[in-house]
């Protein structure tokens, strides 16, 4: 059946029809879609584990015991999960192991430009790159072949352009893959010094049988055109050149990117007059082709920065850009922001009423460091709000424990901010936490986490009592506050910052999108009461603007938080049928 | 260079754009074209300004519209169609809905509104066809139809019978949304300035 799909959806269509058992993954923009579609599969064991670590052990659990497996990321989750990865290098596979790692060049949702490529190379892995929705479909497929055959984890490597554009697919039935006989093999799973300096030859000798295979494979595809320009390309940037040259130039388009077909490489190059490749983010590709002795051009001409497009390469190459229309003026910019009625926005205003150091983590509170909350002083990786406060600190002592505080989500609090809440304890920081609890993983678009009560496919699942865990690490003094109460927020903050030990606030309130939060009825502003003073535009709702020297409220954003009430001095913003 | 056709569809996040970018693929998958779609999704979603590209033809490479190649850009708000101005082809049409949303510069007065922006781009010599989609929405029965009407303003430009969009309209939206998008599409498609 021919189906429009996502690159993710088509992913994760590939990993089922190849009979995948298990798939454990942490959300991740832009992979998130892998694990959900594939939750709609019930042959599918399908899990939202608390982080990417977790999410690939548990797929090599399930690996080892005979199942095909897959875990989905994006490009930073796969630094959290490189520790198992790099072993499970050494110790392959029993069932099929599938890791679907979404870059994000341009960095449309990430807070890095990562090459993940680089981890093919460094944990010595075969790494795939689908150019098309089609190919996601069948290199999913080619990969638990490729897992099962040369006894690897396979790396298949995305990235935004891919993993969120529609393209055409075929689908087909799915083959089932039964659970293979569980059998002891300590030599290959027990990766002690003894038997890990037996596996690391295999896993050498591994990779010149994938790069035999290499040559041979269909994927990596010879389109000879011309012998002027050759262009050795794979993934997105494979279709921006095509999209610029047509048929008029000959491309090598790698399939796998890791390791490389020698030979096939050497061939093209010799058929060819000039040889350049064009490849997004690192000289990937363009090292390895040099080391080879072969002359190439790449990052000489192509940046090493954002997302590329036919435009990227028509320029670069000289050949002519449609002409661009041009407006004369400079057209307002809509950044993100936090919705109209977001439960973070109180506490972030509390925050910087009382012009606090905050320390920020990845979520939709990110949004707490523009203008005009501007909030945040840092944000670095997932937990580092909790970790690094700590740090903070100790840096400055007295100074800085009355005054800053970390802010994190729930989910993110539990992918790996409790062990830095455990290092605050245990080496006693006087350190003060505030959990933003929305009770749901918001900014990848609502998925369920250990929280929420709920697992990925809406049932009924274990809740972790956020406040018992913070007790159970040690902090005694725990709170939790309604972020739609100002005054209670910035109780909070005073009390728990001036308190001698350190202490956990959460800011509780669910996410105003979701299904179950119904919007009360919007205020309006009386015009008579408000006086123009602009404090309300300090909070940065994006339900209130200011026209005509007075404030005024977009019916159809506001869901009646009522929060700008209690900010107003002239009780300007009122209900219904009130003034 | 290539028979490939560009529709960019740009908004605000939270607007709809994803039934419309879904109904248009749908359409041209059925009518036989090589369709590519794409759209980012996460952060942008968040209120930001959203854009979505549908490329169709007889072989479609890059998902991207760059510069200069979309033949048509549909706005849901009345001044994204400006920010997204530039990748206009030359005599290229623009159908935008008159709602007006105001960003956070805005909001906060750092920036004034630019609501003269549709003369501006009429002056360059873009076809401007400006609608109130929300009012059509609304007569049609929930302002959450004016991706649906704006769709049918963006059908009068297509070679693709009326029939043919209400079909793919039936398989894309929920059976309960179905008479209330066949409406919104009518009122869309029929409204006279």
């Amino acid at each position: 059946m021919k189906e429009l799909l996502i690159g993710n959806a088509a992913v994760a269509r590939g990993l089922y029809e190849a009979g995948c058992g298990f798939v454990s993954s942490y959300p991740g923009t832009p992979s998130t879609e892998i694990t959900e579609f594939a939750a709609k599969y019930d042959e599918i064991v399908c899990e939202w584990a608390p982080n990417e670590k977790v999410a690939l052990e548990a797929a090599f659990g399930a690996s080892l015991g005979g199942m095909r497996a897959a875990c989905c990321m994006k490009h930073v989750g796969l630094n959290v999960a490189a520790d198992p990865l790099f072993t499970l290098s050494y110790t392959g596979v029993t069932g099929g192991v599938v890791v679907c790692v979404a870059d994000d060049p341009g960095m449309h949702s990430s807070q890095n430009e990562q090459d993940s490529r680089n981890y093919a190379r460094a944990a010595k892995l075969p790494m795939l790159e689908p150019a098309d929705s089609m190919e996601c479909l069948e290199f999913a497929k080619t990969a638990f072949a490729l897992s099962e055959q040369f006894d690897t984890p396979v790396l298949l490597r995305t990235c935004t352009r891919i993993a969120h554009s529609q393209s055409i697919v075929e689908t087909s039935a799915r083959t089932e893959c039964p659970v293979k006989p569980y059998e002891k093999h300590p030599e290959k799973y027990i990766m002690m010094p003894a038997y890990a300096k037996k596996r690391h030859p295999f896993v050498e000798e591994r990779t010149e049988r994938l790069s035999e295979y290499a040559e041979t494979a269909s994927f990596n595809r010879e389109e000879f055109y011309d012998d002027k320009i050759g262009i050795i390309t794979s993934g997105t940037a494979y279709q921006y050149v095509r999209e610029a040259f047509g048929e008029s130039v000959s491309v090598l388009k790698l399939g796998m990117v890791y390791p490389l077909p020698e030979k096939k490489i050497r061939a093209f190059a010799a058929k060819v007059q000039k040889l350049y490749v064009v490849e997004e983010l690192d000289p990937f590709l363009e090292n390895a082709v040099r080391a080879l002795g072969i002359e190439v051009t790449g990052k000489a001409l192509f940046s090493m920065l954002g997302e590329f497009s036919q435009k990227t390469v028509r320029e670069v190459f000289g050949l002519e850009n449609p002409e661009a229309g041009k407006l004369s003026r400079e057209i307002p910019a809509r950044p993100p922001m936090m919705c109209a009625g977001c439960p973070h926005r109180g506490m972030f205003y509390a925050m910087a009423k009382k012009k606090l150091t905050v320390l920020g983590d990845i979520g939709c509170y990110t949004l707490g460091a523009q203008a005009p909350l501007s909030a945040l002083d840092s944000t670095l990786c997932m937990g580092a709000s909790v970790s690094g406060l700590h740090g903070f600190n100790k840096a400055r002592r007295a100074e800085a424990e009355g005054k800053s505080v970390a802010v994190i989500g729930d989910s993110t609090f539990i992918h790996s901010g409790v062990t830095g809440l455990i290092n605050i304890a245990y080496n006693a920081s006087n350190s003060t936490v505030v959990i933003l609890d929305n009770s749901i993983t918001g900014m990848t678009g609502h998925q369920q986490n250990p929280t929420t009560g709920y697992n990925i496919k809406g049932d009924p699942a274990a809740k972790i009592d956020l406040e018992t865990l913070c007790r159970a690490v040690g902090i005694n003094r725990v709170r939790v506050v309604d972020p739609y109460d100002l005054k209670a927020c910035e109780d909070a903050l005073t009390e728990e910052l001036a308190a001698p030990e350190p202490s956990v606030i959460i800011s509780r309130r669910p996410c105003v999108l979701l299904k179950y939060v119904r919007p009360k009825t919007p205020l309006h502003v009386s015009r008579e009461d408000c006086r123009g003073c602009k404090k309300c535009m300090k909070f940065g709702c994006p339900a209130i603007s200011f026209r005509d020297g007075k404030a005024q409220i977009d019916r159809t954003l506001c869901v009646g938080c009522e929060v700008c009430s209690q900010i107003c001095p002239f009780g300007a913003f009122v209900k219904e049928g009130e003034a | 260079m290539t028979d490939t056709k560009s529709i960019m569809i740009v908004g605000v996040g939270g607007q709809g754009s994803l039934l419309a970018s879904k109904l248009l693929g749908r359409l041209l998958v059925d009518e036989g074209y090589d369709v590519k779609v794409s759209e980012v999704h996460g952060m942008s979603q968040r209120g930001g300004s959203v854009e979505t590209y549908v490329r169709f033809g007889k072989r479609v490479s890059s998902p991207i519209i760059e510069d200069g190649e979309a033949d048509i850009i549909v706005s849901f708000e009345r001044i994204e169609a400006a920010r997204w101005f530039s990748r206009l082809k030359k005599g290229g049409t623009i159908v935008v809905n008159t709602q007006m949303i105001d960003p956070m510069p805005v909001i906060i007065g750092a920036a004034e509104y630019p609501a003269d922006v549709l003369e501006e781009m009429q002056k360059t010599g873009a076809a401007v066809d400006a609608i109130d989609a929300l009012a059509l929405a609304e007569e049609a029965g929930s302002p959450k139809a004016a991706n649906i009407v704006l769709m049918a303003r963006v059908a009068k430009y297509f070679d693709i019978p009326y029939d043919k969009w209400i079909q793919a309209i039936e398989k894309t939206v929920a059976p309960k949304f179905v008479e209330l998008n066949r409406k919104a599409f009518s009122l869309g498609y029929h409204y006279q300035k």
